[in-house]
């Protein structure tokens, strides 16, 4: 756990007034709050360490203990017990002993995802919280009741997966939340879990938890929106005298008429045999089999005789 | 017929200690919806979210009425502009996977 230097996360000097923080924090959020910057990781760390040093030095008390102990934090509770029992000499008047800092806070910008989730906020440093307990404290400084914050996070499904309506189990600061995730839920999409992001502040309503949803490809199909794709081997003989072959499909096999001389590379459309369509119940793509002709190999003497006899038949 | 749960004006802001002024601002940019009956404004449910997104625009980050006019519609093109992302991104995984190996060396005849 390193020491953060909050007048330089804020980029401001060691004599900055609660204007030049406030101001200073201000510029900062703007640039990087997760409202104004949806999906970007980096953004949200960002915003989270401005948060954090906002929410230390635009608090007199907590900016003075910081000022204080904040180089020696890790001996800075030890410190405090030493003055206490020394007299209580040290702090005065109405500032709280060390234990009283972080109370009357919970979740808030704190909280993270167990399980496969990373939240985009995260919570508030260690050393913060070796220093002040575990906090909350909005950007802002008090204002009213306010939604909680919104959590981003990532969940990995395959395609096989995303072709059916299914339900979930997710751990989301230790609660177990059951999701039903909609068929034909696409790499990339976003769904929002209304109210279970960060707890709102003064009793403002929880923020929303936005799921992005990560579909792992498939070696026997590719997916393109709601039609899927695939490549069939096809054998010489069926190729060039036509015939039936089985192709896999999300449901099951079907058979495939082949007509004769089909050349390599033909693609044959099955309709509605592909991924079914989002929030559309019945509605399905259609699948693509694209035909690889694949030569014979090994072929026999006899074999090789045949095909110089059709060799010069076309000669 | 569809029914929609409508929020007093008047209490949301008590509650959110902010200006009906404000709302009446966001309104008028065509950034929330808000319903007039009996000389009372009222706000439906739905809307209450990307107000609240407002008011932490405003009185967090001190951006102002038209401010918040400007970045919402940037970051309704740039949410836009994600989507079609991902679905090009898709589109060339799948261009990707089926693209044919190295070619072979040309020899000259």
């Amino acid at each position: 756990m390193d020491f953060i230097d909050y007048y330089k996360v804020l980029g401001v000097g060691k004599d900055a007034t609660d204007e030049d923080i406030k101001k200073a924090y201000r510029k900062l959020a703007r640039k990087h709050h997760p409202d104004l910057n949806p999906n970007d990781k980096e953004a949200n760390k960002k915003f989270q360490q401005i948060n954090e040093a906002n929410e230390v030095l635009s608090d007199p008390e907590k900016r003075k203990k910081y000022d204080q102990y904040g180089k020696d934090w890790a001996h800075a509770e030890a410190f405090e017990k030493a003055q206490q029992s020394a007299g209580g000499r040290g702090r005065q008047g109405g500032a709280r002993g060390f234990e009283g800092f972080g109370e009357g806070f919970e979740g808030g910008y704190g909280g993270g995802f167990s399980g496969d989730f990373n939240s985009g906020e995260g919570g508030f440093s260690d050393f913060f919280e070796s220093l002040f307990g575990r906090s909350s404290g909005r950007g802002g400084g008090g204002r009213g009741q306010f939604r909680g914050q919104d959590y981003q996070a990532e969940l990995e499904i395959s395609l096989a997966d995303a072709a059916t309506t299914h339900q979930r189990v997710l751990t989301v600061n230790g609660k177990n939340i059951r999701i039903t995730i909609p068929a034909g839920v696409e790499n990339g999409q976003v769904i929002r879990l209304k109210g279970h992001g960060g707890p709102g502040t003064n009793g403002g309503p929880d923020g929303d938890l936005y799921i992005t949803f990560s579909v792992t490809e498939d070696p026997r199909w590719t997916r393109e929106g709601s039609d899927l794709h695939r490549k069939m081997p096809l054998d010489l003989y069926t190729a060039v005298l036509g015939g039936e072959v089985t192709v896999d499909t999300l449901t099951g096999k079907v058979k495939l008429k082949i007509k004769p001389e089909t050349q390599n590379g033909t693609q044959m459309r099955l309709k509605g045999k592909g991924f079914p369509v989002y929030k559309q119940e019945g509605k399905y793509g259609d699948l693509y089999v694209t035909l690889e002709l694949k030569l014979p190999t090994g072929l026999t003497e006899k074999e090789q005789e045949l095909f110089r006899q059709l060799a010069a038949l076309k000669h | 017929m569809s029914s929609e749960e409508l929020i007093s004006a008047r209490e949301f802001c008590t509650f959110h200690h902010v200006e009906l002024s404000f709302i009446q601002h966001l309104h008028d940019a065509g950034l929330v919806g808000m319903t007039v009956m009996d000389d009372s404004f009222f706000l439906p449910a739905g809307e209450l979210p990307a107000l609240e997104k407002f008011i932490r625009w405003h009185y967090e980050l001190a951006i102002n009425s038209e401010g918040i006019e400007a970045l919402s519609h940037v970051l309704q093109r740039m949410e836009a502009l994600l989507d079609e992302n991902r679905v090009l991104r898709n589109r060339l995984r799948r261009y990707e996977r089926d693209a044919p190996g190295p070619a072979e060396p040309a020899v000259e005849l």
